[in-house]
């Protein structure tokens, strides 16, 4: 006649089924076809970046948590998993294996950890890890091999630049976007992926893929892909619009670079993005207008990435100031008051 | 499109166990404990002494104040104690023990009365009769009904909303009452019209339970003062200013109620009780309780007697399954966990859900992933992760400042929290230590 | 060459000149006198900021302690006396002479005596449980085993024993600043004065429930059954709700209310072993 002991707790008493878990596999899930399409066209080199970026993740985040904070394991949360992927596919297919690890303790180490471990980092840590690899290693960092379909070789042979180098380099030397557009890859090509450029970022099509599966399951919402590239395609498109001789046009700048990648997986990461709609559309705005202010007046051809870094700075501070609509505040709560 | 209120919101498995299960009547219970502090407010004081004989319906406690209410015997009997009982506070609270005469006990088919349409009395008549028979929000608040009518006489009512929208997962009491007293119902609802000289009022009742509407639709075909809307499913419309916003598309004011925008709103069981009150003369002694759950043998709806100890209704369901491992006083959202059966029915107990070992451990807390899925669900437009960790590190002004106190409890951000973070409890704390603070100040 | 060196210098000297000149007009313009014993005091405090004495701080104390005409009922108990004597030398008033105290934790319901009927579960936060119910155990006064008063304490002089999951003060460390008093939501912990050898006589318990019932939750609880208030010779010992008190100051720590007490709810401490036990252990020894 012994009955297990009455639990009490406060209410409530029941729970969605819904875990940090299950967003970090959904996550890993939507990220899969741009995956296999990274190793459809860059070989087996995808193959090995990304599984060394994974293994080194976990095992960096292992070392940290069990030896140096020894704190409670948490490896099999996902997170790091998808630091190691994302952080993948943003580096070229034929980066030195030291660097991707190089790479991973860096957005391990000190993007995540240093702050505090899942929930607490202020910046990405895949975008960190890339941003520190691209300073230190810039040659490595942008010699990208050419996408070659159905490629079995290891991919180190030819390497050629990204459609957004190409018109970087052709517009300082003095060419013209006419010219420069039969260089570049068709904007069917670029959707597809056919071109170079890093891991997981040139398929435009395999990322909207995941990126709507994400959309569908609720992990991330409208707000910060549709702003962001919304206003990516306004500002390159009144530039293109003034003059179309200097600018590349709006499709090139959305499919080219991480414009795709950086919309759906990186600016949307949970941890680093601000937690009110209202907050979430400043931000992407934020990163659409960094991102083409880098890419047409900056040193770099790309700035997908210093635009999310940046504005992942000023996330608390659009916490702060953009506020979730309280109920019953409204003008006439005002007057009632007084 | 079904009308609902805009911010937040959650939809719960609903697992309506009971919605086709008639009210059964349980045999009136040997021995009644009636906790006097059954209502938001003052506790009534106690005005019988030990071994004095009491009959059904005799006050046994006065109202202790302003906001308080009366309570009334709910069986014939003997007092035989005034002690201190666990009540459904978690805590020993003095209750009135009354042990029913023997042949009282056989006779529990309760009379019914006939169905009496005209109203008769004044309207001073009718407020007084709300207030001396001890008439509370049957919704779980247990505000005392007749403050909501006293509390400023001057501000002109505008609408009467009847709240018959039970949100709760697994509660059918008030789904059932709507089905067997719709026509007492209404007539309650015509009372309070014609005490409060309302012109309109709204009966809102939730998309699943089709069946009510469907009645109450029938109803009030001739009736063109009573509108009768359908909402869509939705946690917690049962909420006073989440139905008020569902209904009317106007916002209460912040920390203002709905009489600030003309509003007065009463639960279908409080109506059904005003209506008994107000036509019959019967005090609040008895209410309707849903006892559920998935292992439950037998789950069922009661008429009970207020007093009535909850291991009685247990018994009666089927009695307590194997591996029971929580008891929740109320739905599982709102309701509050109980250790033990020993614990009085009280006017707010709307329900008793037991729930087994697979649901009833909370899994474990982990980091706040910053998903801000806690930000979109509030209903009260708030930030609980914010309010969470202001309230864990004590800061409480910062607290107030973001609103904590307009936080209604629904749970809602605990709920869908994928990281199963105490959201609910931290805020409540935080609430509580406001509340603690500004009273020593 | 030269000229960049020049212009360098230049520059540089004219900016830190420039912001000499800023920094100059703002400390002149927004100094604040302030009194200098105030910081004077503030270096003769603790410095260990536990607010014990009422004030959010021992800086806040000091600049009370500096503005008070009288500050006799102004105490900082982390200092004791010794500090307060030296504040009063410096600012030449006259301070109260306080007896020194320690907390103690009135309840002795551990896991064997108490028996557990329920589990909690959520957040560990005794304010928290309290709130939702009245604890783990039948008892609805005593410990509930959160440990907020350790979460506190600034010194580290409280602890909770595992093995009976209740708080233990270590009395070295306590310097009765009394954030565990103020944190427990139960009142359980309790300042008494503290003696030479640090002896002490108390009842162990806060239960107000009749003697079964209270008996029925804990073994160790106090039944009121009022032998100790007839044992007592200075008349030291209250029993209100049934439950007994002793007054400290009355007591004269003659332990004959402890050898009575049916429950051992009454708690003594740091008294010598009785002499009849040290006799025994000698002639083991030998």
């Amino acid at each position: 006649m012994s009955s297990p002991t009455i639990i009490v707790s406060a209410s409530p008493h029941i729970h969605s089924d819904r875990t940090s878990k299950r967003i970090m596999y959904d996550v890993i899930i939507a990220l899969i076809p741009a995956f296999l399409v990274s190793i459809y066209v860059f070989g087996i080199g995808a193959l090995i970046v990304t599984s060394v970026a994974i293994i080194s993740c976990i095992l960096f985040e292992y070392l940290i948590q069990k030896f140096l904070l020894k704190s409670a394991v948490t490896i099999t949360d996902g997170s790091a998993l998808i630091t190691g992927i994302l952080l993948a596919f943003n580096l070229p297919s034929n980066l030195p294996i030291w660097m991707v690890i190089v790479g991973s303790l860096v957005a391990i180490g000190i993007a995540k950890m240093s702050f505090g471990g899942l929930g607490f980092n202020i910046f990405n840590p895949a975008l960190v890890g890339r941003v520190f690899l691209l300073i230190s290693f810039p040659v490595q960092m942008t010699s990208w091999p050419t996408a070659i379909e159905n490629n079995t070789t290891l991919a180190d042979a030819v390497t050629g630049a990204t459609p957004l180098a190409i018109i970087k380099d052709g517009l300082m030397a003095g060419e013209t976007m006419t010219n420069l557009s039969a260089k570049l890859p068709s904007i069917m090509e670029l959707f597809l992926g056919i071109t170079g450029g890093s891991l997981g970022e040139m398929s435009a099509l395999a990322l909207l893929l995941g990126g709507l599966y994400l959309l569908i399951r609720k992990v991330i919402t409208w707000h910060i892909p549709v702003t962001m590239l919304g206003t990516m395609a306004i500002m390159t498109g009144i530039f293109w619009l003034i003059n179309p001789a200097a600018y590349a046009n709006p499709m090139i700048h959305i499919l080219t670079g991480g414009a795709i990648i950086g919309a759906f997986f990186m600016a949307t990461d949970l941890v680093t993005s601000p937690m009110t709609h209202k907050g979430m559309i400043i931000f992407a705005v934020g990163i659409g207008l960094i991102t083409v202010v880098i890419r047409l007046f900056g040193a770099y051809p790309e700035g997908v990435s210093f635009a999310i870094l940046i504005m992942n700075a000023l996330v608390p501070l659009i916490n702060k100031n953009f506020k979730p609509r309280r109920f019953g505040a409204t003008i006439y709560s005002k007057i009632v008051s007084k | 499109m079904l009308k609902t209120f805009q911010l937040g919101g959650i939809h719960p498995p609903e697992n309506k166990l009971t919605a086709d299960k008639p009210i059964k009547r349980l045999p009136v219970p040997k021995v009644v404990y009636v906790p006097i502090a059954q209502h938001i407010g003052i506790p009534s004081t106690i005005i019988v002494a030990v071994k004095d004989s009491v009959q059904i319906g005799q006050v046994i406690a006065k109202s202790g104040g302003f906001v308080s209410s009366n309570i009334h015997s709910p069986v014939a009997g003997v007092v035989t104690k005034l002690d201190k009982m666990v009540d459904t506070s978690g805590y020993k609270k003095q209750c009135i023990v009354i042990r029913t005469d023997e042949k009282n006990l056989s006779n529990f088919e309760e009379i019914t009365y006939p169905l009496k349409t005209n109203i008769e009395l004044s309207s001073e008549e009718i407020l007084q009769r709300i207030s001396d028979f001890g008439i509370v929000g049957l919704g779980g608040a247990t505000f005392p009904s007749h403050v909501k009518h006293y509390i400023n006489p001057a501000k002109k009512i505008d609408y009467l909303i009847v709240n018959g929208v039970e949100c709760e997962p697994y509660l059918t009491a008030d789904h059932r009452l709507m089905l067997e007293k719709s026509q007492e119902i209404i007539i309650g609802i015509k009372i309070l019209m014609s005490a409060l000289q309302l012109k309109n009022a709204i009966i809102g009742i939730e998309n699943n339970k089709k069946d009510a509407i469907a009645l109450f639709k029938n109803l009030t075909l001739n009736e063109p003062k009573i509108l009768v809307a359908a909402l869509a499913v939705k946690y917690p419309q049962g909420s006073e200013k989440q139905l008020v916003s569902a209904l009317l598309k106007k916002e209460v004011p912040k920390n203002g109620l709905p009489l600030d925008i003309g509003v007065i709103v009463h639960n279908v069981g409080t109506i059904f009780a005003i209506y008994e009150a107000v036509q019959h003369q019967k005090p609040l002694t008895e209410r309707v309780v849903t006892v559920t759950g998935k292992n439950l043998k037998n789950p069922s709806n009661y008429w009970v007697k207020i007093g009535t100890p909850i291991s009685d209704l247990i018994k009666d369901a089927g009695g307590l399954p194997d591996g029971t491992r929580k008891i929740i006083n109320g739905g599982p959202m709102m309701g509050k966990a109980i250790k033990n059966t020993e614990v009085p029915i009280t006017k707010g107990t709307s329900g008793i859900l037991i729930i087994a070992e697979e649901e009833a451990s909370r899994n474990k807390v982990e980091n706040c992933i910053r998903c801000s899925e806690c930000v979109f669900v509030c209903p009260m437009g708030l930030e609980p992760h914010l309010l969470m960790s202001l309230a864990e590190r004590a800061l409480f002004e910062r607290a107030f400042e973001e609103d904590i106190k307009t936080c209604i409890e629904c749970g809602s951000c605990s709920y869908v929290c994928p990281s199963n973070r105490p959201l609910l409890d931290y805020i409540r704390f935080g609430k509580n230590s406001i509340q603690k603070l500004s009273l020593s100040q | 060459m030269t000229d960049s060196i020049l212009n360098s210098v230049l520059l540089m000297s004219s900016l830190g000149l420039i912001a000499a000149l800023v920094l100059f007009v703002v400390s002149k313009k927004f100094y604040v006198y302030e009194n200098p014993l105030i910081s004077e005091i503030d270096e003769l405090l603790p410095a260990a900021n536990c607010a014990g004495c009422g004030s959010p701080g021992c800086r806040a104390f000091a600049e009370k302690l500096v503005n008070t005409e009288d500050i006799s009922a102004l105490f900082c108990p982390v200092g004791g006396n010794a500090v307060m004597q030296l504040v009063a030398d410096k600012l030449g008033k006259t301070v109260a002479k306080k007896d020194p105290t320690v907390a103690v934790v009135r309840c002795q319901g551990s896991c064997e005596v108490r028996p557990k009927t329920s589990e909690y579960q959520g957040p560990d936060s005794c304010a928290i449980s309290s709130f939702i119910y009245s604890g783990e155990t039948d008892c609805q006064y005593g410990c509930l085993g959160e440990g907020d008063c350790v979460k506190v304490c600034l010194f580290d002089a409280i602890y909770m024993d595992e093995k009976t999951g209740l708080p233990v003060v270590i009395t070295d460390n306590c310097t009765s600043c009394g954030m565990c008093v103020s944190a427990c939501p139960r009142h359980i912990i309790e300042m008494r004065p503290r003696n030479k050898k640090d002896l002490k006589i108390f009842v162990g318990c806060l239960n107000e429930d009749k003697g079964g019932i209270a008996k029925k939750a804990c073994a160790f609880a106090c039944i009121g059954c009022d032998k100790c208030v007839e044992v007592c010779e200075k008349n030291a010992i209250f029993m209100t709700n049934n439950l007994a008190y002793i007054d400290p100051v009355l007591c004269t720590l003659c332990r004959k209310c402890v050898a009575v007490c049916p429950t051992k709810s009454i708690v003594e401490t740091n008294f010598p072993v009785k002499k009849e036990k040290n006799y025994l252990k000698k002639f083991q020894n030998r």
